[in-house]
């Protein structure tokens, strides 16, 4: 198995890509900036598409909303998904719109029966309506819900068990939610079925403070990985084994040398978790 | 708990977020039994913040025209109003031109609203669908004919949008593109000229913004509500016919030529 470590591709970076100004082992884009007719965005991920293995990160199906899925924003996604054959279609556990707005933001689950069900009838018609397993990525979240009776990971883990998708680990993510919910990130990651993890995150966040003066994280995709989530990353791949792996950068985006150096940090940490007969 | 409990949850979350004089939804908790009301903020900052920024991406001359703090709380103020329907944001903004016309504390600037139109002409011209120009040998079979011109239809590119301003958007327009290395004031702008322009995206894949003449807009403009290309003559007194249809073709801009008339 060769270990792939990849970055979120922006449109600033398609053509460097393509000129080969830097190597990365694959590219993730999200859906929505896809969703577009023509023009040159489309056409670079045509030609990159051809070169490096590609996921599809969907920012827009709210899985967790309390409504039924956008029928037209799945259809889009088919076609999307058909043209462009991604490795990877990934997802959140989460929910961004409500009576026909969108928010923009990915919203907090309360963890619960209701919110299983409902979570796991919506990747049902996901997978069937794409006809492929999708993954699900654990959130980052700044409140709980006094009516939750799963832990995150329980809840996940049972998301699998019911729904066959696999999972997206955002590492960054467990180490946010840990520190903003005072819990220890790895409770998290242990507690998912390490089989189901197809793919890892890696990300930046920034720093504020709750009402009670205790650490608020906040997941902005703004900076380089923090290291603390670097051993946590470390510690993920002990235990997983090499997973492809993407650093993600949505603000203050810097040139592809300094995503690929990141990329190429992940990479040498992934050669590191090889079983030993693999890495010779 | 009733079968209702997410979309009522998740309906008060929404309306929490957009409004931030509502109170923060019931039910939240932190870890620590910190108000969880600074956590929400965390939620009703994101929102607000990306989808603005979503609009200072469409919209970097409007922004620099007024001022990014002044853009900032304008577009928050629209963020509220007129939340996206839609995930795909390349499409949001559509209705933020004519929202600026009405929006009192911008009046001082009166070309704001056609600003605005030109720049997502422009952002609607780059994430237009690709179609191929035709080629100049099937142009000159058609010059060739003369008789059937009248009839003919002709289809531009997906890309194409006429905007006409009573004001000088596109030199002002222009004059902001440039790059400091050019330094120095550009000529005088005369911000209560009128002025048409061509947007559209070029074989080379760049979103272009051509200066045309009353009669050339009005002739492209009828050409792209489908007209026949005698009507739109008519429509046009006193255009330049040939400079104006070498233009489109110079540009590419000419994706289908119907001699007969049939739908283009």
């Amino acid at each position: 198995m060769t270990p792939l470590a990849g970055i979120g591709l922006k449109d600033a970076h398609a053509l460097p890509l393509l000129q080969g100004a830097a190597a990365v082992d694959f590219i993730e884009v999200h859906a929505e900036n896809c969703l577009v007719a023509g023009g040159p965005r489309l056409r670079r991920l045509e030609l990159l598409r051809e070169r490096l293995p590609l996921s599809i990160h969907g920012v827009g199906l709210s899985i967790g909303g309390a409504a039924a899925l956008d029928e037209a924003h799945l259809a889009a996604l088919h076609g999307l998904v058909r043209r462009f054959e991604p490795r990877w279609f990934s997802e959140h556990l989460a929910w961004s719109r409500h009576g026909g707005i969108w928010l923009n933001d990915l919203l907090p689950l309360p963890y619960d029966a209701q919110t299983l069900a409902r979570v796991c009838e919506h990747i049902d018609r996901v997978q069937t309506r794409l006809a492929r397993r999708m993954l699900l990525e654990n959130p980052s979240s700044y409140v709980e819900f006094s009516a939750s009776t799963f832990d995150e990971g329980g809840f996940l883990a049972e998301v699998v068990r019911r729904t066959g998708c696999g999972l997206l680990l955002d590492v960054n993510n467990a180490y946010v939610s840990g520190v903003n919910h005072g819990r220890d990130p790895w409770a998290l990651i242990e507690a998912l079925p390490v089989l189901a993890i197809d793919e890892i995150h890696l990300a930046g966040f920034a720093e504020d403070r709750d009402a009670a003066g205790d650490r608020l994280l906040i997941d902005h995709h703004g900076s380089p990985v923090d290291a603390a989530v670097w051993r946590l990353y470390e510690r993920t791949l002990q235990a997983l084994g090499p997973r492809p792996t993407l650093i993600e950068r949505d603000h203050d985006v810097p040139g592809l040398p300094v995503l690929a150096a990141e990329a190429a940090q992940a990479r040498a940490m992934l050669r590191a978790a090889l079983p030993l007969r693999e890495a010779a | 708990m009733t079968a209702d409990m997410p979309a009522d949850m998740q309906a008060g979350f929404a309306a929490a977020l957009l409004d931030p004089d509502r109170p923060v939804p019931p039910g939240l908790r932190a870890w620590n039994g910190s108000d969880p009301a600074r956590r929400f903020g965390v939620y009703r900052n994101n929102v607000i913040v990306s989808l603005v920024g979503a609009l200072a991406d469409t919209f970097p001359v409007v922004r620099q025209l007024v001022g990014s703090e002044f853009f900032d709380a304008m577009a928050g103020v629209y963020v509220r109003a007129h939340p996206p329907a839609s995930a795909v944001l390349a499409h949001y903004g559509d209705g933020f031109a004519d929202w600026l016309a009405g929006f009192a504390p911008a009046r001082g600037l009166p070309c704001l609203p056609d600003m605005a139109r030109l720049e997502r002409a422009r952002v609607a011209a780059y994430h237009a669908a690709d179609a191929e120009p035709v080629t100049p040998a099937s142009i000159a079979a058609h010059l060739a004919r003369p008789a059937l011109l009248p009839a003919a239809r002709l289809r531009l590119h997906p890309s194409c949008r006429v905007l006409r301003s009573n004001f000088a958007v596109h030199a002002l327009w222009a004059a902001h593109q440039r790059d400091d290395a050019f330094g120095g004031d550009g000529p005088a702008i005369d911000i209560d000229t009128a002025c048409a322009m061509l947007v559209l995206r070029d074989a080379a894949d760049e979103v272009l913004v051509v200066g045309i003449d009353a009669g050339a807009a009005g002739f492209i403009g009828a050409l792209l509500e489908g007209r026949r290309l005698g009507d739109a003559l008519q429509q046009a007194p006193g255009v330049d016919l040939a400079g104006t249809l070498a233009l489109l073709l110079r540009h590419g801009a000419v994706v289908a030529w119907h001699a007969d008339g049939a739908d283009a």
